[in-house]
């Protein structure tokens, strides 16, 4: 399994990606975004309804000038109708070009779903099948697939083993083993068997995949709010019904004033007023989101979980994989007193030849590292390896004779026996006497560190011991220091004992330890963190982690794991990628800020366009309100032309802004809180004093008003 | 502005933050139930006051039972001052025999009264008998503040106490208030203000000749008294109609210092008394430099207005064209200034002088201070609770930017909070802008009016501004006296005070089932200044965006038109 990114501290590259805008996605966001007229769809989301209402107010009001005349020019009602289209237009094709996207990612996803006949079985082990579609099986069917076949659902290897090719749907070309019991029995529809034959159950319904589940979240029309959309969502309304009793209200009291508005002029100043631009981009916000989290193959299974991620305070980490390389690793030769380091290099060199594990290949890269020891250059003959035993507990090789290093063997009558093994293997070995009380203390101030020594006796002389440690990913620090800038915890999980597993934690940088842990130990940690208030993330792939993943307010299971730990989770990362939970976290604080600064510009924006209608209002009955006219826009129906001109195309201009997310670099939420006031705040107080006045003086260019 | 003025501004806030933080911590004392200096002295007085009322003071309410107690208390404070202000010819203590009141002005006194607002459509020392000032005025001038102090507290307690369905026993918080705060804060005031000269008797009037040898009578009566709990409780129903204005009711500069500071004093304390509930005095620093930065400004901006002096008046050649019209001349322009953004700032709605007569930007200050919602110290309790619901909105629009669910104090701000926050906010401004436009349009609304124009704008707009914001000042110039006026101005005094009380409770309850999240380097802190300019910019564009339309056409207007040498 790849390791994007580990060398940079900020984040992962996303696994694929389209352009922002592609042609032929904006094509068909173009049709839908027509389509997205329905009144029913612009129901779900009553800022833009009022703002469609409204532009249908202003068509009737055109076609009543139209044929009885007003007071107002024909050709501005006119502009300003058909600019309240266009916001309508705007938001509408915001959220079709989000959910296009979106589409796009999920439908190369979904390609690899075919309508093959499944051979679905009786019993894990009858002789005989019936063909059915692929389409048509439940949850619970069992199902035959051989070498060459493509697994039609998502399900749990019952018997049998297989080499799966998973590159449909990770883009990792290495096939995977899959088998029955253990954590590697999860297989995902679409996928390919390319050895053996296994026999799986069903584990979904037709239309509850994941795949599905997952075009469902970026599909509009389907997709639920999430707690924290719905809240905005409240919050915009709130500011609607306020803007409408302003409006409302404002010909009574101008009429004080012996001031009469031009009812489109009212309709106008709603428009400008209730927040359009955050209403329009919303749900493009969340769609963008839940995409973005797909480049990074990751597949949630609903927004909340998404929202959830950005609020997450601990993350649990699983020491192997994630902050350890998976593997111990020598570290370092620790000879006996009065042998020379070169001679155990070497000895621990010749029983490490044909130890394929990584342990046994680390020590040969050590040595040649050290001493320039060569495997390739050593000849074999006469040499015979001896492998390691559950029962010896040892390995290593029987060479022909004493012979001198790497160089010209001599006669030799008995042959020398070099081994290496764990502490009390090679003791039982060499006997009491055979350890020197310095290589005892070395033993234990290895152990003390975290790390494991690996003994090496030359017949009954032990020279001396190999350090065997985990390595912590290089980088890993640095995230983990970017995470506690950002406010967040992370704690190690790992079997390990407390000693050992404190040195790790230390060298890696983390917070906080959990040693020894088992299944209900990880849930015990999780609760207790949950009951001071904080939100805990987590991977895991193994059944026995699936009642965490599901106690966790954000659960990532490896896509290489189990159904049930598929099925706890409330996401899955196709890659099986642990160290990716910390850029689900970022994505969904991403989200959540693009939400958040857009809302902010948006009320920010209405400032500037105040002052742009209020004076244009009021200027026939009260000239002195000119003085209110502080960027000096042409005439009353200009500034109004303008203002709405600025309010459907600033949706437009921040359409990219949705999509992507805003900017989002790891800080602490003073900083974040400070940069995004001032860019979309103050950004927001100014920018449409100067959008206006641009547009005024084009429309008064064009002699539009 | 004079060298008197600038000082006796600095004295006033130098007092203010000296007082907030002693008085804030005695209040987090009371409320929490822990014994103070106080407690043998009117502990027994206390349990006496449960014994007779039948209150288990241990038994702790939910938010709904809470929000039931301040309605049913509330209720039967109108009931029982309605019923006393329209049998007051048969009651005693009546000695100069005022007779009963109309039935709309006694509804509107008696919802005036308990909402707090206080505002008052009849002149108090022509009006009412002892009897009716003291047990029904003064009554509820207590009981409405110290109502509004509960309701401040049960909030607090929602955003403090974790996992909990109960915010407290209203009955015990409003006996405490008033036992153990107002009362004490009253008597050694009301000492105070005697030593200066404010009357204290129980003559209704006394007989004087004037210079001239005509014979004069002069309304008298337990003035003090009222006159403490007034301030204190940001009342602001003064005894005399002309209110602060009146030479009884404010003797000398001291005495008028001494009503000023009462006016911030609670309404500072408890901000104080917030931040210590919440284990960080800061937070509640942080809430009071933001009611400062928009107090000061507001301060300023009516101040420079009044500096510039009227046109008009230069216009006919006066050499110092000081508008002095209206104003509390022996004091000067400053302190009429400084009380006018005060009083207005606290929604205390004493006067000093007459708003009406102010410039019209400077006429501008108290309006604006009145539809932010009076959360610039604000009302007793109101002020509080009205600034947290800002608070709310603040954190969850700017909130989200750090990439967080928004939280303050720990508590995560959600749909319900937001829902119930913006509800609130949309009462105040129906109260204002829906019943205010109604009006305007209305005969029976418009015959009130004195002025035309912009200026006659303004006072419709101060008068339901007033009453949706429980102030209870007033321009001058309108006529509020009129069965149409007293029943809309009640019902906007009732949707001002009841409307936010309730929404304020069921946030209080719904944050204090919460789990309270402990704050690291993600969650953004509340206590900075970036926090205290992003709440006083909150404020200011949520309230502008309301109302700076109808204000573009009062005083705006107004301020232009005078420029352009247009009177009214």
């Amino acid at each position: 399994m790849n390791t994007p990114g580990m060398n940079t501290p900020v984040m992962n590259k996303p696994a694929k990606g389209a352009a922002l805008f592609d042609g032929a996605i904006l094509r068909a966001a173009s049709v839908d975004a027509l389509r997205k007229l329905d009144p029913r769809a612009l129901a779900r989301n009553p800022v833009i309804f009022v703002t469609a209402v409204a532009a249908l107010l202003s068509t009737v009001l055109f076609l009543r000038d139209l044929a009885l005349g007003g007071t107002v020019p024909l050709a501005v009602v006119g502009q300003i109708a058909a600019w309240l289209w266009f916001t309508v237009l705007f938001a509408t094709f915001a959220e079709a070009l989000a959910e296009g996207r979106g589409k796009a990612q999920a439908a190369s996803l979904r390609r690899t779903r075919t309508e093959t006949p499944a051979r679905k079985l009786a019993s894990p082990d009858a002789e005989r099948w019936t063909e059915v579609p692929a389409t048509a099986l439940r949850a619970g069917d069992l199902v035959l697939v051989e070498a060459g076949e493509v697994i039609p659902g998502d399900g749990d290897v019952v018997s049998g083993i297989a080499t799966v090719d998973e590159s449909a749907i990770t883009g990792e070309s290495a096939p995977v083993i899959r088998e029955s019991g253990g954590d590697r029995s999860a297989v995902t529809g679409g996928t390919r068997v390319v050895s053996d034959r296994i026999v799986l159950r069903i584990a979904t319904n037709p239309g509850e995949s994941f795949l599905d589940r997952m075009i469902a979240l970026v599909e509009g029309a389907k997709r639920q709010k999430t707690p924290n959309e719905i809240a905005l969502t409240i919050l915009l309304v709130g500011m609607t019904i306020i803007f409408l009793l302003v409006v409302a209200t404002l010909p009574a009291f101008a009429s004080w004033s012996g001031t009469g508005i031009p009812a489109i002029f009212l309709v106008a100043l709603l428009v400008t007023l209730i927040p359009t631009t955050i209403g329009g981009l919303l749900s493009a916000i969340g769609i963008a989101g839940m995409d973005r989290l797909v480049r990074f193959n990751v597949i949630a299974k609903s927004g909340r979980a998404v929202e959830a991620a950005g609020d997450v305070d601990v993350l649990l980490l699983d020491k192997t994989g994630t902050i350890t390389l998976g593997n111990r690793q020598a570290a370092e030769f620790i000879p006996d007193a009065g042998v020379p380091e070169r001679e155990l290099a070497e000895a621990a060199f010749l029983a490490s030849l044909a130890d394929e594990t990584p342990e046994g290949k680390s020590i040969v890269a050590l040595a040649r590292e050290r001493f320039g020891f060569d495997p390739e250059a050593i000849g074999r003959s006469g040499l015979s390896f001896i492998p390691f035993t559950a029962q010896t507990r040892m390995s290593g090789v029987d060479l022909p004779g004493p012979r001198a290093a790497g160089g010209s063997a001599a006669v030799a009558e008995a042959p020398t026996e070099i081994r290496k093994g764990a502490f009390d293997a090679i003791a039982a070995r060499a006997g009491r006497r055979g350890i020197s009380r310095e290589l005892t203390l070395a033993v234990e101030r290895v152990a003390k560190a975290g790390g494991t020594p690996l003994l090496v006796a030359r017949d009954a002389r032990v020279l001396g011991l190999v350090q065997l440690k985990d390595v912590v990913k290089p980088g890993i620090r640095e995230r983990f220091q970017t995470l506690r800038r950002m406010g967040i915890r992370t704690v190690m999980v790992t079997g390990d004992n407390p000693l050992t597993a404190a040195a790790i934690a230390a060298e890696a940088g983390v917070d906080d330890v959990l040693a020894e842990a088992t299944p209900e130990r990880k849930l015990e940690l999780i609760r207790g963190y949950q009951a001071d208030g904080r939100l805990v993330a987590m991977c895991g792939d193994g059944s026995n982690d699936a009642p965490a993943l599901a106690q966790a307010d954000v659960g990532v299971a490896m896509n290489t794991g189990t159904q049930a730990a598929r099925e706890a989770g409330n996401m899955v990362d196709l890659e099986s990628d642990p160290t990716k939970l910390i850029e689900v976290v970022m994505i969904g604080k991403q989200l959540l800020m693009s939400r958040g600064a857009l809302t902010t510009f948006s009320i920010a924006n209405d400032v500037a366009k105040y002052f742009a209608i209020i004076p244009a209002l009021f200027i026939a009955g009260m000239p002195q309100l000119q003085a209110l006219n502080l960027m000096g826009l042409a005439s009353p129906q200009s500034a109004i032309l303008s203002a709405i001109v600025f309010n459907a195309l600033v949706i437009v201009a921040l359409i990219p802004l949705a999509l992507r997310g805003v900017a989002y670099r790891p800080a602490p939420a003073a900083v974040l809180l400070r940069r995004n006031l001032l860019v979309y705040g103050l950004g927001g107080l100014l920018v449409p004093f100067a959008g206006i006045k641009l547009i005024d003086l084009a429309v008064t260019a064009l002699g539009l008003a | 502005m004079d060298h008197q003025g600038l000082l006796q501004i600095l004295l006033y806030v130098a007092v203010i933050v000296a007082i907030t933080p002693l008085l804030g911590g005695y209040m987090a004392r009371v409320f929490t139930g822990e014994r103070v200096g106080l407690s043998p002295l009117l502990g027994p007085v206390e349990r006496a006051v449960y014994r007779l009322c039948g209150v288990r003071p241990d038994q702790e309410q939910h938010w709904t039972a809470y929000a039931l107690s301040v309605l049913a208390f509330s209720l039967v404070g109108v009931v029982m001052l309605y019923a006393l202000l329209r049998t007051q010819q048969w009651l005693p203590l009546n000695p100069a025999g005022m007779p009963a009141m109309a039935p709309d002005l006694a509804f509107n006194t008696a919802v005036s009264f308990v909402t707090n607002t206080n505002w008052q459509a009849y002149a108090g020392e022509s009006t009412l008998g002892p009897l009716a000032q003291m047990a029904g005025l003064s009554l509820q001038n207590f009981m409405s503040a110290a109502a509004g102090i509960a309701v401040a507290v049960a909030l607090v307690r929602g955003f403090t106490r974790r996992s909990t369905r109960t915010l407290g026993n209203f009955y015990v918080d409003v006996t405490r208030a008033t036992l153990y705060l107002l009362l004490p804060l009253c008597v050694a005031g009301a000492l105070l203000l005697v030593w200066q000269g404010v009357p204290q008797t129980l003559n209704a009037q006394t007989a004087a000749t004037t210079v001239e040898g005509a014979s004069q009578t002069i309304a008298l009566g337990p003035v003090a008294s009222q006159m403490m709990i007034k301030h204190l409780g940001t009342n602001g129903g003064g005894f005399f109609g002309q209110n602060a204005a009146h030479p009884f009711e404010g003797p000398t500069p001291l005495a008028n210092l001494i009503h000023m500071v009462a006016i911030f004093a609670i309404g500072a304390a408890l901000t104080n008394m917030f931040g210590r509930m919440a284990g960080d005095v800061r937070q509640g620093w942080a809430l009071l430099a933001a009611m400062a930065l928009l107090f000061l400004a507001g301060l300023a901006v009516a101040l420079w207005a009044e500096s510039q002096g009227n046109p008009a008046l230069a216009a006919l050649g006066l050499g110092q064209p000081v508008n002095l019209e209206g104003k509390e001349v022996r004091f000067g322009i400053a302190a009429s200034t400084l009380f006018a953004v005060i009083t207005t700032a606290a929604s205390c709605g004493a006067v000093n002088a007459m708003h009406d007569s102010l410039m019209p930007l400077a006429g501008m200050v108290p309006l604006v201070n009145m539809m932010l919602g009076e959360i610039i110290v604000g009302g007793v309790g109101a002020g509080l609770y009205g600034i947290l619901l800002y608070v709310v909105l603040a954190v969850f629009i700017a909130g989200l930017m750090v990439g967080r669910t928004p939280e303050y104090l720990g508590k995560k701000i959600e749909a319900r909070e937001v829902t119930l926050a913006v509800l609130a906010i949309l009462a105040l401004a129906f109260g204002i802008l829906g019943l205010g436009a109604l009006a305007t349009v209305l005969p029976a609304g418009t015959a009130s009016v004195q002025d035309g124009g912009p200026h006659g704008l303004s006072e419709i707009l101060y008068a339901y501004t007033s009453a949706a914001a429980n102030n209870g000042s007033a321009f001058a110039g309108f006529s509020a006296n009129t069965a149409y006026q007293n029943v809309m101005l009640g019902i906007g005094m009732l949707a001002g005070r009841f409307l936010v009380i309730l929404p304020v409770l069921a946030i209080a309850g719904s944050l204090a089932a919460k789990k309270a999240v402990p704050a690291s380097a993600g969650t953004f802190p509340t206590h900075g200044g970036l926090f205290v300019g992003l709440l006083a910019g909150i404020i200011l564009v949520v309230g502008g965006l309301t109302f700076f339309p109808t204000l573009a056409l009062g005083p705006i207007a107004e301020h232009l038109l005078l420029g352009a040498g247009v009177r009214f």
